[in-house]
């Protein structure tokens, strides 16, 4: 498959802000600015970039705890995304979600998910919607090997085959679902096979070659505005640091995770675009300067932005009854 | 006027709303050509088309998740569980997704969306088919919950519900689907009015779903020895109409409260907790809950009776409080 430049310029752009942003976040967590829990997605940056470089803006994606990745590969603002994991007023939850409930409507970004697995039956809700609306919209699905044992990839993959709709299913094989290895948590090697169950394609590639998931997710979109239902992308990538911030992670076998240190998804691509002469390196280095530019700029937005007001705490749980504060 | 069953109010509420908003759609287990378990939907396939009137797999999460995900991106679905007891088989996608989603959000997205919950003993439906788990849903900031009693109440609380921008539960009773009644008005009666159903001066009974039925019953039994309870019944579980319990306190003083579900955690022992924070003063008696036993719904016919509370509970509860 021929990608053009600006594709790959794009694509090399996406993965160094996730790139940038996520190591941001794994210091910031460190130094305690952010509270709670922080998923990273460190190494899996080829999916989300792969697959959101080939959606419209009006395409819909629905994410999972460990979703920064695929809010900023979707087109997320990373000012109110920083705002909202410092659980400030201007995040993008007014600091009610947090790392792992940002959502971005005009985006198409319906909400990263912090139950496993239930992002599968919102996409079956946003494909039916789609097709209903008869739009060409898609709806791209991202969620962990680990999810694929949760009742609702089972019950969404099946519902999205019998009414054809325009989901693309792209399982994360991160290797890991929490502490336990796919070969732990499950008896299969390759998680694609599962398609056949639903009679859908189900393809497992490359998900450190952003590449191979562009073309891949190219051939799957296109199948799905065409009418012809859900594809089940398995990507075979690498959760480089723990579950979460703050797991020490040893479980993973040190020569394991060396020999995927070594897949970095980044060089990959900078050594292809050099290679074939697609961009310069000073071309690169300018992308590069001008992500840690905005990553600075989103941290000093999130520092000095405000925390919310207490009251706004029992706003927006419904869309007409403000509930009362009540006195302790 | 029309007279109407309780199944035909609510089917007719839906497709009122789905003749006048093509966003409007539904959908669940065998709901379309098979017209619903109960016959709710009977028709409105044919009305309506495949498109509009869609059969799910028996999937509970993805039937919720469908309704959340459809609601997010701009239409108004209404998902029927065949029965509210399956609702423990979809919840994540009820408690964790849509009662969530609009808060988690910052306010940003809205889930315009209904879902249907056939609930309630008296059919032989025993343990896993019978439960009325209203407590469950009403426990969780961001849903609505309505319960109606009559065919008219039927009727505009569906029209309210589907109108309305938030998840709302439409708890239905099935033991009342072929209960006739007048629909009068075919307005929408907005979440958190409550009714009173039959005028009373002595005692206040607070009743919900087929219990309003019993209340009335007790009534007309009791007002043959003189004695005049006033029969209310909030309609909306939440939005609760506080107000309308609190007029018919300050003339009755005296409050029993009654519900389906059983007693321990149910709903009932919410509305008794604001009564007895909030309208104290009011009280002459303490507050009386009366609800099924603390067990699960059994199938004998006579042990199914011996479970539900019905019209002489209260009479005895309010010959205990003269």
């Amino acid at each position: 498959m021929k990608i053009s430049k600006d594709v790959m310029k794009d694509m090399y752009l996406r993965m160094v802000r996730i790139r940038e942003f996520e190591s941001k976040a794994q210091n910031l967590f460190a130094e305690g600015k952010i509270p709670g829990f922080v998923h990273l997605y460190l190494g899996e940056e080829a999916v989300a970039t792969g697959v959101c470089e080939c959606l419209r803006k009006d395409d819909y994606i629905t994410s999972t705890h460990r979703g920064h990745g695929h809010i900023v590969a979707k087109g997320g603002n990373l000012k109110f995304m920083m705002a909202e994991l410092f659980g400030k007023a201007t995040g993008y939850c007014k600091g009610k979600g947090g790392s792992m409930h940002i959502a971005d409507r005009d985006m198409g970004i319906l909400g990263a998910n912090g139950i496993v697995g239930a992002g599968q039956n919102i996409a079956v809700g946003a494909g039916l919607s789609a097709i209903y609306r008869g739009t060409d919209q898609v709806c791209a699905c991202f969620f962990g090997d680990g999810s694929t044992n949760q009742g609702t990839f089972h019950e969404s993959l099946n519902l999205a085959a019998i009414w054809k709709l325009p989901i693309i299913f792209v399982c994360e094989n991160n290797n890991y679902g929490i502490s336990m290895s796919q070969s732990r948590h499950q008896a299969i090697k390759d998680i694609a096979d599962r398609g056949a169950a639903y009679g859908i394609p189900g393809i497992a590639i490359d998900g450190n070659d952003v590449m191979a998931v562009y073309e891949a997710a190219t051939e799957a979109i296109a199948r799905a505005r065409k009418g012809q239902g859900p594809t089940l992308i398995e990507c075979k990538t690498y959760r480089w640091r723990g579950h979460f911030e703050g797991d020490p992670a040893i479980y993973k076998p040190k020569e394991e995770q060396a020999a995927w240190l070594k897949k970095d998804p980044l060089p990959r691509l900078k050594s292809f675009i050099l290679e074939n002469k697609i961009m310069t390196e000073t071309e690169l280095s300018d992308i590069d300067k001008q992500v840690k530019g905005e990553i600075v700029e989103a941290v000093q937005f999130a520092e000095e932005s405000p925390e919310p007001t207490v009251e706004s705490g029992v706003h927006d749980i419904y869309s007409d009854i403000v509930e009362e504060v009540r006195s302790r | 006027m029309k007279t109407m069953s309780y199944a035909e109010a609510i089917r007719e509420g839906m497709s009122i709303r789905m003749r006048e908003n093509p966003n409007v759609l539904l959908f669940g287990e065998d709901v379309g050509a098979f017209g619903g378990c109960f016959g709710v939907s009977a028709g409105m396939f044919a009305e309506f088309g495949a498109k509009r009137v869609r059969d799910t797999p028996i999937s509970e999460g993805a039937i919720i998740g469908a309704a959340v995900g459809s609601a997010a991106t701009g239409l108004r679905p209404i998902a029927e569980l065949m029965f509210c007891d399956f609702l423990t088989v979809g919840m994540d996608q009820l408690v964790n997704q849509a009662a969530k989603m609009r808060y988690m959000f910052g306010g940003k997205i809205s889930l315009p969306m209904v879902v249907r919950l056939p609930a309630g003993a008296g059919v032989g439906a025993a343990a896993q088919h019978s439960q009325s788990l209203e407590a469950w849903v009403t426990h969780v900031p961001g849903l609505k919950v309505v319960f109606p009693s009559t065919p008219q109440d039927a009727l505009g609380l569906m029209l309210s519900a589907i109108d309305d921008d938030n998840p709302v539960m439409y708890v239905e009773h099935k033991a009342m689907y072929a209960t006739k009644g007048e629909v009068a008005s075919m307005n929408p009666i907005p979440l958190g009015k409550g009714d009173i159903k039959h005028t009373g001066k002595d005692v206040t009974v607070i009743a919900t779903g087929k219990m309003v039925h019993e209340a009335l019953d007790a009534a007309k039994k009791l007002d043959a020895e003189g004695i005049s309870i006033e029969v209310l019944d909030p309609r909306s579980l939440y939005p609760l109409d506080k107000k309308l319990i609190e007029q018919s306190l300050s003339k009755t003083h005296k409050v029993i409260i009654m519900t389906e579900e059983t007693r321990r955690g149910g709903y009932g022992g919410e509305i008794s907790a604001i009564i007895g924070e909030e309208m104290f003063d009011y009280l002459d008696a303490a507050i009386v809950r009366i609800g099924s036993l603390d067990s699960p719904v059994p199938f004998s016919p006579i042990l199914e009776k011996a479970y539900l509370p019905n019209a002489q509970d209260i009479i005895n509860a309010v010959h205990k409080m003269e």
